[in-house]
């Protein structure tokens, strides 16, 4: 019967492109997640519930859909963790020497912006392959957070400030509904608008965008900079959620936010995915993790878990793209 | 060509006078740096460093990169520290081949998955770099190796030996650097590295089995952090799942970036390599001599790293002009 189908699908490219997709991969395992752990506990037939696990990892979703534009125009930023930190580190020292909550929510975004920008500057001018540079940045950016705040918590927030996970409409708490206009905006930026368009072009043949008048750095440049500005109102988010600002906070996340964007089908080098596959894979990381809480597995037993899907994930997208594209 | 032109041209000369010139900044700054405690504190400090570089520097001029080093460290640093809890009596030569097959194969894992399934080293590290360091927890169950797991002959390797009482980890780190040296520049397997990193599709076409080059590199790279392990638990005295080799991948690359190693593959060397494990072991004893906080540190290391890579592509873009071939 797999023979037929495949036999079928190759005779209609259309519908072949519709259905060999790896966002449909995450579709299923989403599916899949949430029966097993129904199964599990009844818990997470709640939907409240599976909304209340899902705030702590609204940062990473927001970061994810942003590496999902920049790992689909070819590059990849891995310093986002070491940003998140860096910028919370910074809002709480601001807030700390009395700046006063509006400023510091300013300065927090500004210095993300910043990070981002030096990221992309050191990416388009000196041509630095990212995925080594932002090695290195996230190291920087870590080690300055640990300069700064030393190993001390950074709090004393005004109350109002403190706990955004607490605050709902109706049953969603205000992060998710944060992430998903996020998402929907984007999503609608990426996949109809011009601009949209010239990021896969970008992403399949940077030299051919060049030459199609597509001012190929400056993108990246905006890239960049928009990863560190949403780094920035991930840290104030962070803050807001723990009460606390360390320099160690989001540590390991890059792997989480780069999980969600693989999950969701972006390939790897460039030039395909879209924003509602990563949109899935946020809630396979959510509904996976808040399961493997339930289930009492310890947090650091589960990264075994997390990496190993990683690079299934991986695997199976090169997989199917490489099924699709003959 | 000019003066300027010929000194970027020796990579290790410039790592060499930078060395030179931060020791005897140091120095003048304040003289307790040139005691002999502050050099046995340097040296004391890179053997673990080095043995890992030496591995990761083949991967690199391989065109590629492990960042799971720190997990793969850990790990056997774990599971030789429980065989000590069963066999106290576990001889030193022993527990290095154990902890040498157990890096090797996690090694071989990561070489595995690049080779096979073609994706980029870095994102395939940073999976297994959490699933080795989940295997980590789960195979220690999340309990420390304590000092007095540690068997006494374990320790001493870390402090004395029988040359001049020289510490053996650091004869040993040495003996590994020479044979690094050796095969990258005399064996055909060295030049095959060196020839895969500069043009993997040349490589290929000249008759290089490419895939096994990759493999090798992957391998002797996680045998050594593997063989790190063991020292770590030697000098450090303890194996804690959640601490142990946490972060050290990015010194290591540090290091090994700033010891003259193009990120872009095909070019670096064992000295250069040395050199830039060198100065991260003199800034780390360096700072607190100085006054300067120990938070500092990373920060500091992280700048090394951005700057050696602009530094690296600004070389590249000279080599390309001096030679006429591209117009960057």
């Amino acid at each position: 019967m797999l023979k037929t189908i495949s036999i079928y699908l190759s005779e209609n490219p259309t519908l072949r492109y519709w259905i060999v997709r790896p966002e449909w991969v995450a579709v299923i395992l989403l599916i899949i997640s949430i029966i097993s752990s129904i199964q599990l506990s009844p818990f997470f037939a709640d939907l409240a519930f599976i909304m209340d696990s899902a705030t702590p990892y609204v940062e990473y979703g927001l970061i994810a859909i942003i590496l999902t534009l920049i790992i689909i125009s070819g590059e990849i930023d891995l310093s986002i963790a070491s940003m998140i930190a860096l910028t919370a580190v910074i809002f709480g020292t601001a807030y700390n020497a009395g700046l006063g909550m509006p400023i510091s929510m300013l300065i927090a975004l500004f210095s993300g912006t910043l990070c981002g920008l030096f990221n992309g500057i050191l990416v388009t001018q000196l041509q630095i392959p990212s995925i080594i540079l932002t090695i290195g940045t996230l190291t920087l950016y870590r080690g300055i957070a640990q300069s700064l705040a030393s190993d001390f918590s950074l709090g004393g927030y005004p109350s109002w400030f403190i706990g955004i996970d607490y605050r709902y409409i109706g049953i969603v708490p205000i992060p998710v509904i944060i992430f998903t206009v996020f998402a929907i905006v984007v999503g609608f930026f990426l996949s109809s608008t011009i601009y949209g368009k010239q990021l896969y072009l970008i992403g399949t043949n940077p030299q051919t965008a060049k030459y199609s008048g597509i001012k190929v750095n400056r993108i990246k440049l905006l890239l960049f900079t928009l990863s560190g500005l949403v780094c920035g109102i991930a840290g104030v988010l962070t803050t807001s959620r723990l009460a606390v600002a360390r320099f160690n906070m989001a540590t390991g996340a890059e792997l989480e936010i780069v999980l969600m964007v693989m999950l969701g089908g972006t390939y790897i080098f460039g030039g395909r995915g879209n924003i509602f596959g990563t949109f899935v894979a946020f809630w396979i990381v959510v509904i996976l993790r808040a399961g493997l809480n339930v289930a009492r597995i310890k947090i650091e037993s589960q990264l075994t878990i997390l990496g190993a899907m990683l690079i299934i994930a991986i695997i199976l997208t090169n997989y199917i793209y490489s099924k699709s594209q003959k | 060509m000019t003066l300027f032109d010929k000194f970027l041209r020796i990579r290790e000369l410039g790592i060499f006078s930078i060395i030179v010139v931060f020791v005897i900044v140091a120095a003048i700054i304040d003289p307790r740096f040139m005691t002999l405690d502050s050099w046995r504190a340097v040296f004391l400090a890179i053997p673990l460093i080095l043995v890992m570089a030496m591995g990761q520097m083949m991967v690199i001029i391989c065109r590629h990169v492990d960042i799971s080093i720190g997990s793969i460290l850990a790990f056997s640093a774990i599971v030789i520290g429980l065989l000590y809890i069963q066999f106290p009596g576990l001889s030193l030569w022993l527990s290095l081949i154990i902890t040498a097959f157990v890096g090797l194969v996690m090694g071989l894992i990561n070489g595995f998955i690049v080779t096979r399934f073609n994706v980029h080293s870095i994102i395939v590290t940073l999976g297994t770099l959490s699933l080795y360091r989940g295997l980590v927890f789960i195979v220690s169950g999340g309990r420390q190796i304590d000092r007095n797991d540690i068997p006494e002959h374990v320790v001493s390797f870390s402090q004395t030996s029988f040359l001049f009482s020289i510490p053996g980890i650091l004869i040993f780190s040495a003996i590994i650097v020479v044979i690094t040296h050796l095969v990258m520049r005399h064996s055909v397997l060295g030049r095959e590295i060196y020839a895969t990193g500069s043009n993997p599709v040349a490589a290929h076409l000249k008759g290089i089995n490419v895939t096994k080059v990759t493999l090798f590199c992957f391998g002797i790279c996680g045998m050594l952090a593997g063989v790190a392990g063991l020292f770590y638990a030697s000098r450090f005295g303890y194996v804690n799942p959640g601490v142990t080799g946490v972060g050290i991948e990015f010194i290591v690359i540090a290091g090994v970036i700033i010891g003259g190693t193009s990120i872009t593959g095909g070019s670096g060397s064992v000295l250069g390599t040395f050199l830039g494990i060198l100065l991260l072991g003199i800034i780390n004893v360096a700072l607190p001599v100085l006054n300067i906080p120990g938070e500092f540190q990373k920060a500091i290391y992280g700048l090394i790293i951005v700057v050696a890579l602009a530094l690296d592509q600004l070389i590249i873009y000279r080599m390309k002009k001096l030679s006429g071939g591209i117009n960057a």
